[in-house]
């Protein structure tokens, strides 16, 4: 016997949405038998970092905590990966996102307006674009392959956090650590719920899905980078711009990401710090493809790597694991995600194999 | 600046550019089939720890190349499970690959984080090791210097001179015609994934038996995806990878440089490492601007999924 | 006539079938090829030829039926065993690689040693015995098209076949070309060599051809002998009613000008592209100018120098409706009433996985289905299914995937949704390359009709037939160059002929002449 994939007549929209599941339960059957050959108990190993991220009011808001930049940064991406824009350095925008916004709230430290706020997220959103705009440029002047200039602007992006937080940017009375004055209050973001960490950063990633979702299903400019990115001749003959396409894909993940950075350095980690991220930017990618590039779908995709991240964190807690283990479940889900996709567009059928 | 420091730094770019070669050259064989996985710093991450654990256990660095290569089989062999039977998208298997391989290999690689691994030693050449100044820096190197020359002159030959590397180009230019006069297209790439992901593992061990040797989570540092933009810098042609290599090699050790040759600047190290990153994208817009030399040189079928309609 | 009577027929398939997720491409196929016979297999696109000859050659693997070979029942798993067996094919859409030389093409479809000198003296032998001539050292993408097929039918030879496969061999061909292959064709039956030769030409047919398979359908409507037929009886077996008349009329009084190249001159960025040099034209309204010429002689490059999908140097080398556009992008060109139908139809003019709706969106979002930068679907709908009725789309609707619809479902809804946009110029390529009889005769009707109405139209088109049935004018284009423009009613098949190899009066003189105005 011996498995064959023919072609479908039409793509199964059932699979299209069933796929994501199948990726998620084929996560959760390896997950089981990882634990095992590390020699933990299987079924606790499961419930420490699947259930435990959810065991009470405060974890689930530690998720929405953590799903937050996950669900910026996706969606920005998502706009240029329908497009065919491979935008893969959202962490590298995040950082400098990061960087121009806290600018702000270091240089205005003592201020208390309440523009602060605002300046600072729109600092962070130029800086993301700005670094966005790097590769955006190399393609459209040059032709230069966008997944590689972006990536490589992560590593210097990464370089230069470390330049200022060991540098120019250090702390006087920092104990020589490497990092910045923590922000004032008014350079905060706001807690949502008391007894939380949810700060309004949610509320901008919500916005930003309904935003996606509009930009994508009702605009015509969406519709054009749909089309660019299935049918690159077809754009072409159509007259649509693949230059606006580039830009506006690879802006669009910038601004998302450097909202999502300086967010987090206003949130919760409250100063600039070497560990800003970790690893949203890439996260981020498995979360958009996970989510089916729809913003709908990253709401669900972000929570759940969300999980993954928590869980990382409760495993090294309770299992004595590393907490890079998450890392392996997120690279697992991708790849599950990948290979399920096959049923979309395929019937698996199983053959006698001829001689 | 004395000859010596000239040697020293000679021999430094050598080993530095040494595994950019190796995964570069295998990545090139790939891509010439008509397969581009982005994966390969994800497979230097694993072949690098991998080949780390088994030279640790067993005190034989030999094993432990072996051990990285058949690391790096079994990550491209995932690879080509999602890009070639699954049809998946190349660009994102091979991204997933790389994540994958990363976290993966920080992973399993904690516990050898603070293990130190003996130095192996250095192999002379007869004879040439003596040549002044060339001699110490090429000729009394690491083994595995010494195979990445072959590696070159090998790979160059067989894709030009000999008929399964003629199959192998012509099933990277056109899958479907390389199909319709009975080649099998899926048995060819995989095999030519299963070789570049042997030499990105090989191109890892390197980095973390030789190299260092440690292993240290993120060691790899975008060496793989440097790699990759060698290919496109080398315009899929062997013999170039060498020179791209070295001149990035040579950025790598740049802080090394700066410090012998005695000027009193005060550039934050930063800077320095930052610069074979710039340099990889400064070189990328160099080679593409030209699109005709891309287009005559690239694999046709390059990133492009091909389904058999038997 | 090769003695039929007592001999083993070469090759004998029983009951081929081959089914696909939509369609039943053969369905309990017979056929019989006797030694030294050339026999036709003839039917519309889509009647299941091309299916029936990849199961020959192994390409494709048939769910049931026997094939006997010379006596014997045989499977056929792959190409190689076909080739062992002595089995050829030359494909339609050729199976050569474009970065590599004639000789190591070659290489890769023989067996056995890797010796490229002896095997380019092999070449030039086989390629002198049956006047094919090429030079196995040039690399295939700078030959010509004709070039490519001789290289193809010298890659068969060489294996010493029993049995050819021709798919479609003329279509690439000038008219002088093809007689030339009927030459080498006869020459190769006489020695022995059956042929299977695919087309849907009856005339072809009926001058080569000494028995003919006829399929409809996916399934065998009759044999004959096309000696004893007329192109109206074969036709009937093909379509199963009679060929479909196409009334030209008269063209209209000189219209406006709609369409001007002055002198254009476009170089490529394509390696592999042809470089446009001193190209002239006028296309009036109320007027279909065809443009004539053996594909890759400059008609791609052409048409996106025209569309605008490439923009040229001069903008001035280019007007449409008395302005210069030759800097503007295609979208303001159609602004301007230029509407465009490309040769390929998926992933060009409509998107595979978009629905018919969000294909009208393509190009006619400007009849009204957009409102400050928002998509207004009801209207791209209504469109839609307008487009539908009126061109007599065979779909489910309006939300239909392009990528569900027959070859010539959609290139009626495509070219449906140009015509609808009332374009001032009309300009298509191959508009019925692929697509059944029926399809064709209602789309060069569509065009007829909308001449009369007083669009200027522009058709390239590598079908002979198809450009005299329905244009005013035509002009040629070889390498690149134009030639000067004829009345339809003025020339013939044969000097439209000569002139795609490039020889027609002038031609000479202009060649690498500065530019007359």
């Amino acid at each position: 016997m011996w498995l064959k994939f023919e072609p479908r007549a039409e793509p199964s929209r059932l699979m299209t949405y069933l796929s994501p599941l199948l990726a998620v339960g084929l996560m959760f059957l390896s997950g089981l038998l990882l634990f095992y050959v590390l020699g933990k108990d299987p079924i606790e190993g499961f419930r420490v970092f699947f259930l435990y991220p959810m065991k009470d009011a405060y974890s689930i808001a530690e998720l929405f905590l953590k799903a937050t930049p996950l669900m910026l940064c996706a969606v920005g991406l998502s706009v240029g990966f329908k497009a065919n824009v491979w935008n893969i350095g959202a962490e590298g925008q995040l950082l400098i996102g990061a960087l121009a916004g806290g600018w702000v709230a270091l240089r205005f430290e003592h201020s208390t307006s309440p523009f602060l706020l605002p300046a600072m997220i729109l600092a962070g959103a130029v800086g993301g674009m700005l670094w966005a705009a790097i590769p955006a440029f190399l393609r459209t002047r040059f032709n230069a392959n966008e997944i590689l200039t972006s990536l490589m602007l992560v590593y210097v992006a990464e370089l230069v956090v470390s330049w200022l937080v060991h540098g120019p940017w250090k702390d006087p009375d920092g104990f020589n650590f490497p990092q910045t004055k923590v922000f004032s209050a008014a350079a905060t973001l706001p807690l949502m719920l008391a007894g939380t960490r949810v700060n309004i950063a949610l509320l901008f990633a919500l916005g930003a899905l309904v935003a996606g979702w509009l930009f994508m299903n009702r605009s015509f400019l969406g519709y054009q980078m749909k089309v660019a990115g299935q049918a690159e001749n077809a754009g072409r003959y159509a007259g649509f711009s693949a230059r606006r396409s580039v830009w506006f894909g690879m802006l669009a993940g910038g601004a998302m990401a450097g909202i999502a950075g300086i967010s987090e350095v206003a949130g919760p980690v409250g100063q600039i710090t070497e560990k800003i991220s970790p690893g949203y930017g890439f996260a981020a990618m498995i979360v958009a493809f996970v989510g089916r590039l729809s913003p709908i779908g990253i709401l669900f995709s972000s929570l759940l790597m969300a999980i993954l991240y928590v869980g990382g964190e409760q495993a090294q807690q309770y299992l004595s694991l590393p907490s890079s283990i998450s890392k392996v479940f997120q690279g697992m889900l991708l790849f599950f995600l990948l290979g399920s996709d096959v049923f979309i567009n395929f019937r698996p059928r199983f053959v006698r194999r001829r001689k | 600046m004395g000859l010596d420091f000239l040697s020293s730094i000679l021999f430094a770019t050598v080993v530095a550019g040494t595994p950019l070669i190796i995964v570069a050259v295998g990545e090139l064989v790939t891509e010439k089939a008509g397969v581009l996985n982005l994966g390969a710093e994800g497979i230097m991450s694993v072949g690098a720890v991998a080949a780390f654990a088994v030279a640790h256990h067993t005190h034989n660095p030999l094993l432990g190349i072996l051990a990285g290569m058949a690391a790096g089989m079994a990550m491209s062999l995932l690879f080509g499970i999602s890009a070639l039977t699954l049809m998946a998208n190349q660009v994102a298997s091979g991204l997933a690959l790389s994540i994958f391989g990363v976290g993966f290999s920080a992973f399993v690689g904690k516990p050898y984080e603070s293990v130190a691994l003996a130095s192996v030693p250095l192999v002379p050449i007869p004879l040439l090791h003596k040549i002044p100044v060339l001699g110490p820096a090429l000729f009394h190197q690491q083994g595995l210097v010494y195979f990445s020359w072959a590696l070159l002159g090998a790979v160059a030959w067989f894709l030009y001179r000999s008929k399964a590397g003629l199959i192998l180009r012509a099933v990277g230019e056109s899958p479907v015609s390389a199909h319709s006069i009975g080649y099998g297209v899926v048995r060819i790439r995989y095999q030519a994934v299963l070789f570049g992901g042997a030499m990105a593992g090989i191109g890892g061990a390197f980095m973390s038996v030789f190299y260092t040797p440690m292993w240290v989570e993120g060691m790899v540092a975008g060496r793989g995806w440097i790699a990759l933009s060698l290919v496109v810098f080398a315009t899929w042609r062997p013999l170039r990878v060498m020179i791209g290599a070295y001149l990035f090699g040579g950025c790598m050790i740049m802080q090394m440089f700066v410090q012998g040759s005695g000027a009193r600047v005060t550039i934050p190290a930063q800077f320095l490492s930052a610069l074979p990153y710039v340099a990889t994208i400064l070189v990328l817009v160099l080679i593409s601007r030209n699109r005709g030399t891309i287009r005559l040189n690239s694999p046709a079928s390059l990133g492009q999924t091909f389904l058999p309609d038997a | 006539m090769p003695n039929q009577t007592a001999e083993t027929p070469r090759l004998a398939i029983k009951g081929i079938r081959k089914v696909y997720p939509s369609v039943v491409a053969n369905d309990g196929i017979d056929l019989t090829v006797m030694p030294g016979e050339i026999h036709a297999v003839l039917g519309e696109n889509g009647a299941g030829k091309s299916t029936l000859m990849k199961v020959i050659y192994g390409v494709i693997r048939p769910d049931e039926g026997e094939i006997i070979w010379e006596g014997q029942a045989v499977t056929v798993p792959n190409p190689a065993q076909a080739r062992a067996l002595g089995i050829g094919m030359v494909f339609q859409h050729f199976s050569l690689f474009e970065t590599l030389t004639v000789v190591q093409n070659v290489a890769l479809a023989l067996p056995g040693d890797f010796d490229l000198p002896a095997l380019a003296k092999r070449i030039e032998e086989v390629s002198e015995r049956y006047g094919l001539p090429v030079d196995p050292r040039r690399l295939v993408h700078a030959l010509s098209v004709g070039e490519r097929q001789r290289v193809e039918i010298i890659r068969c030879l060489l294996q010493n076949p029993r049995l050819l496969i021709l798919d479609e061999p003329t279509s690439v061909l000038t008219p002088q070309a093809v007689r030339k292959l009927f030459e080498t064709l006869r020459k190769l039956a006489s020695e022995g060599v059956s042929i299977l030769y695919i087309s849907h030409k009856l005339d072809e047919i009926q001058e080569l051809c000494h028995r003919a398979t006829v399929l409809r359908g996916g399934r065998v409507t009759g044999t004959c002998n096309p000696a004893q037929e007329t192109p109206k009886t074969m036709a009937r077996m093909m379509i199963g009613e009679d060929l479909p008349a196409c009334s030209h009329g008269e063209p209209g009084a000189e219209g406006e000008l709609r369409l001007e190249l002055r002198g254009l001159d476009h170089p490529t960025d394509d390696p592999f592209g042809t470089q446009l040099r001193n190209i002239c034209l006028q296309v009036r309204s109320g007027e279909i100018v065809g443009i004539a010429g053996v594909s890759g002689n400059g008609q791609q490059e052409l048409l996106r120098a025209i569309s605008g999908e490439e923009v040229v140097r001069d903008h001035q080398t280019v007007r449409m409706c008395g302005q210069d556009v030759g800097h503007l992008n295609p979208a303001r060109r159609r602004a301007l009433g230029m509407c465009f139908v490309p040769e390929e139809r998926l992933g060009r003019g409509a998107v595979p996985r978009l629905t018919l709706t969000e294909n009208a969106l393509l190009t006619a979002h400007r009849k009204g289905m957009l409102s400050g930068g928002l998509i207004r679907f009801k209207v791209a709908q209504r469109f839609a299914e307008d487009c539908i009725a009126r061109f007599d789309v065979k779909c489910g609707g309006a939300a239909s995937e392009a990528k569900s619809l027959s070859g010539g479902n959609l290139q009626k809804f495509i070219v449906g949704r140009e015509i609808m946009q009332d374009p001032k110029l009309l300009v298509l390529a191959q508009p019925t390359w692929g697509v059944d009889v029926g399809a064709a005769s209602f789309i060069r009707h569509s065009l007829l009709e909308l001449r009369n109405s007083g669009t200027a139209i522009l058709v390239i088109s590598e079908e002979l037939e198809e450009l005299f049935e329905i244009c005013d004018r035509m002009v040629v284009i070889a390498k690149g160059t134009l030639s000067p423009s004829t009345a339809t009613s003025e020339t013939d098949v044969e000097e439209i002929g000569m002139w795609m190899s490039g020889m027609w009066p002038g031609a000479a003189e202009q060649d690498g002449a500065p530019h007359v105005a």
